[in-house]
């Protein structure tokens, strides 16, 4: 199990044509995931969430600033060294419409990471699926297995989604915004299903979202990110209650809750 | 007299191949003069076939199959081309969702105001480029934007700011009622905060009528007086938004309040509700929540309950809000 | 920090399985896929005319020993006939039965559109899915030969071509045909693959540890199949105009019998002025009705590929 520790990382981006010159996404971000520690990078789209998650998991390239995974470097690797990279670092996906091929079947979806990074032969990476999606909660797995993503519901979806990352037995699972897309009825059981794998199997977890409430439930510390820069790092109960910086306190007056408008508490 | 009174709508979609849909069942509502009502519920409740149907916008395979809208005295379910138009000028706009689509991307937006007035001008009306441009500004000034903006295209604008176009070109005909079809979905969530400000302070001052179709329960309770509730294409509850949050009618609104919580609080108890909405291909006996219900009784299962009233508002549940019919029956309510 | 546990959700009949998946039969996954599209695309009533026609010529072409009641080449008739008992649709100025000589053309004029129209599309999705999922050098390079031959007018390069090229026979046809359609269908095939290639699901192929080859071929090109379909039912269609438009100038092979060499023949015996007007409309109308129906079967492709296209 190894710490992810990015340092100094920053993403410029050169803005072709109209001469507008260069674009920061992200701007000398620093911080480290301890294994079995769940971080958030929270922040509002353009805040630069997005692209870190991308620099992370090996999709882009950091301008300045690295990325170790344990004695990875993880900003050097190419072709053969990113594909092992990615049986250790895993990506759950936003939009669960969009991340399953619609033309592939579950088992074949979660199957596929049996096969190339476990190397496993048809029959034992078959078992292997019917496992996983007991875990993920899609029980009994015989009835998921031969589905195709149009027959089923978004939270559904997602679990497969999920499943898939956990095939190869990652040691860090990174979350770009994974339940903003389901209703909110599902998403408790959506954060249960990524708190219980964090708990069961010492996943390291980097939850990123704009939602502070998933944050708040999910994580152990926070990062807020304003522009591509942080303005505000802790632990999540602490910057909640007490956000020292005001771009913090504006994501907090943001998030309308039913409760703030009646000012009552929760009944129960 | 109302402004809008609906009776009866139900709306099914029917494809080509596959089922017909019920996505929206026997719904009644009561719009009053300048009053501003939210319209919650979760993907695939019908809360957004429902604004197209109030609205005379359904395509196929989407048809209102039975039922009456009225519209300041005028039913408005049969009407079709110039008398439909008349009525439109007359009194209602939608805004939709996700300002990119709903605004031409090769045309700025001074054109875009231009278009309204000119296809909307009654018989003599003429408007010439400086007279839409005036218009324009003072609309653009209402919804907070600059009268720059006019001379620029949708791509060159934020989401936010492409939404408050899409709202002041709503309001160029000065309609007393406006349906918001869900204006903060493809937003930012900072700048849903300002969007929902301004359509709740222009609705103040202008005094329309105003119905906000929203996912989010949080969004609607800040902005509205008064909260319906779908579920399975029925309004399960109505209820003035004070009272919904300290005092949830129908279970599904209850368990549906339990799954927000303040970021802030001490302790963080995060509800969900289990299982899946049913599949409105299917006819639905009874109650369509009751798989979900933790209230269930025998008669949720047979008869589907009807909006009784109960406290400030209504509800239709067989054990919260017990109609006078299903009393006779002896079904006590649980409270 | 908690998480409120809910109870296990009960089962909900009917709840979020609206198509049910049929079991894995004998029939081989390909075959199955191809027999669900044609059925698709016969519900379609353009497509189903544009089917019902594609099929009779391919019969009358298949069979055409059995139908022509003469041989296409014999010349042991009378010259310049009009139509009679024995020659129905007459014979031309060698003596050459007409009917039979149309019914033996429909092996060239379909061999030629499919055999031209598939070599086209394979070449176009072969450079259209690489200079899609590789931008950069490679992207750039193919995008612009690709441009390069699209630019070229196509009906003069064939002439060129064909004039140019010694050896004359069918596959002569077949070859300038394609070389001068591919580019078309490349470009929108590059542009689809670009699109795909951004696509989530193709990016949690390549977390899953899939290689180019996979990529490419397992996750990309399967969901463009109707665009690839859609390719080949438009350079088949340009292939059959293109093919009688060369034989009829001579270009082609005189001693084959197709639809074009006919017209090329009542050209040189000035059919329409000795009042065989047969020898112009029987394979004018052959062509077209040819080249219309792969377009017919072309709007059932697109309504595949597009649910909001297909008919109430």
């Amino acid at each position: 199990m190894a710490p992810l520790v990015v340092s100094g990382v920053s993403k410029v981006y050169t803005v072709r044509g109209r001469g507008r010159g260069k674009f920061t996404a992200v701007d000398d971000v620093s911080f480290t995931i301890a294994p079995g520690a769940a971080v958030s990078l929270v922040g509002a789209s353009g805040s630069g969430k997005s692209t870190i998650a991308k620099m992370i998991t090996g999709s882009e390239r950091p301008t300045s600033g690295s990325i170790r995974f344990g004695e990875l470097a993880v900003e050097g690797l190419h072709a053969g060294g990113l594909r092992k990279y990615h049986s250790r670092v895993q990506m759950v996906f936003q939009d669960p419409y969009a991340a399953l091929n619609p033309l592939h079947t579950v088992e074949y979806t979660v199957m596929r990471p049996c096969q190339n990074f476990l190397r496993m032969p048809p029959a034992r990476a078959r078992e292997r699926v019917y496992e996983l999606l007991e875990t993920v909660g899609l029980t009994p797995p015989a009835q998921f297995a031969g589905k195709l993503p149009h027959q089923l519901s978004g939270g559904q979806r997602q679990r497969v989604v999920i499943a898939r990352a956990l095939a190869c037995d990652p040691e860090l699972i990174v979350a770009d915004e994974p339940v903003s897309m389901l209703d909110v009825s599902l998403r408790a059981d959506v954060l249960r299903l990524l708190a219980s794998l964090r708990a069961k199997r010492g996943l390291s977890l980097l939850y990123i979202t704009h939602d502070l409430l998933g944050a708040r439930v999910i994580s152990d510390e926070i990062l807020v990110l304003n522009k591509g820069k942080v303005v505000e790092q802790g632990p999540t109960k602490q910057v909640l209650q007490h956000p020292k910086h005001e771009y913090t306190v504006q994501l907090l007056d943001a998030v309308a809750t039913p409760f703030a408008t009646a000012g009552t508490a929760p009944s129960d | 007299m109302a402004l809008l009174e609906v009776e009866g709508v139900n709306v099914v979609y029917e494809p080509t191949r596959g089922q017909r849909i019920w996505s929206v069942r026997d719904v009644d509502l009561v719009l009053e003069q300048g009053e501003f009502v939210g319209l919650v519920g979760e993907s695939g409740c019908g809360k957004s076939t429902l604004g197209f149907a109030l609205t005379r916008m359904l395509r196929p395979p989407a048809r209102l199959e039975k039922g009456v809208i009225r519209f300041d005295g005028v039913d408005i379910s049969t009407l079709k081309g110039e008398a439909l138009r008349r009525q439109r000028r007359n009194g209602f706009a939608i805004v939709l969702q996700s300002g990119m689509n709903a605004l031409n991307p090769v045309r700025n937006v001074e054109h875009h105001f231009g278009d309204i007035l000119k296809a909307h001008a009654h018989g003599g009306e003429h408007y010439p480029g400086a007279t839409v441009r005036r218009r324009g500004a003072e609309l653009l000034d209402k919804v907070g934007l600059d009268a720059s903006v006019l001379s620029r295209f949708p791509h060159e604008l934020s989401g936010g700011m492409r939404q408050r176009v899409s709202i002041a070109l709503a309001l160029a005909l000065e309609p007393r009622m406006i349906i918001f079809d869900e204006p903060t979905t493809a937003l930012d969530v900072i700048v849903q905060k300002a969007v929902i400000q301004t359509i709740k302070d222009l609705q103040r001052e202008n005094g329309f009528s105003a119905i906000l179709i929203s996912h989010d329960l949080g969004v609607v309770l800040e902005a509205t007086d008064r909260v319906m509730v779908m579920y399975a294409g029925r309004v399960v509850e109505d209820q003035p938004s004070k009272d919904l949050v300290s005092g949830p009618h129908h279970p599904y609104t209850e368990a549906l309040l339990r799954c927000y919580a303040d970021p802030r609080a001490d302790e963080i108890h995060l509800g969900g509700i289990p299982g899946t909405p049913p599949d409105l291909s299917l006819p639905q006996a009874g109650c369509s929540f009751t798989p979900r219900c933790p209230l269930v009784q025998d008669i949720c299962r047979t008869l589907d309950p009807p909006m009784s009233p109960l406290g400030h508002g209504s509800a239709a549940c067989h054990v919260r809000a017990p109609s006078a019919a299903v009393a006779e029956e002896g079904v006590k309510p649980v409270h | 920090m908690s998480i409120v546990s809910p109870v296990p959700p009960p089962e909900v009949p009917g709840a979020g399985v609206a198509i049910r998946v049929g079991p894995a039969g004998p029939i081989p996954g390909p075959l199955r896929f191809l027999g669900r599209a044609l059925r698709t695309l016969w519900s379609n009533r353009k497509a189903s005319i544009g089917l019902v026609i594609l099929g009779f010529v391919i019969l009358v072409a298949v069979f055409a020993p059995l139908i022509a009641p003469h041989s296409p080449t014999a010349t042991t008739f009378v010259p310049y006939q009009n139509p009679s008992t024995t020659n129905w649709f007459g014979t031309t100025g060698n003596g050459q039965d007409v009917f039979s000589q149309m019914v033996y053309g429909a092996r060239i004029s379909l061999l030629v559109g499919i055999a031209a129209g598939a070599i086209a599309t394979l070449v176009a999705v072969t450079i259209g899915l690489i200079a899609g999922y590789r931008p950069g050098v490679i992207d750039e390079l193919l995008s612009f030969m690709t441009n390069l031959v699209l630019v070229i007018p196509g009906l003069p390069l064939m002439f060129i071509l064909a004039a140019y090229l010694q050896k004359r026979s069918v596959w002569t046809i077949v070859f300038v045909v394609a070389f001068t359609s591919w580019a078309t269908g490349a470009r929108v095939i590059r542009s689809q693959a670009s699109t795909l290639r951004t696509r989530e699901f193709v990016t949690s192929a390549v977390f899953s540890g899939e290689g180019l080859f996979r990529v490419v071929f397992r996750e990309i090109l399967p969901n463009m199949t109707s665009l690839v379909a859609g390719s080949f039912f438009s350079a088949a269609t340009a292939a059959v105009m293109a093919e009688a438009s060369l034989e009829f100038l001579g270009l082609g092979d005189p001693n084959t019998v197709s639809w074009g060499t006919i017209l090329y023949y009542a050209q040189q015996q000035n059919s329409l002025l000795t009042g065989q007007w047969v020898l112009v409309f029987a394979p004018g109308l052959a062509i077209a009705l040819l080249a219309v129906s792969f377009t017919l079967i072309n709007f059932g492709v697109d309504a595949l590929s597009n649910p909001r296209l297909r008919e109430k």
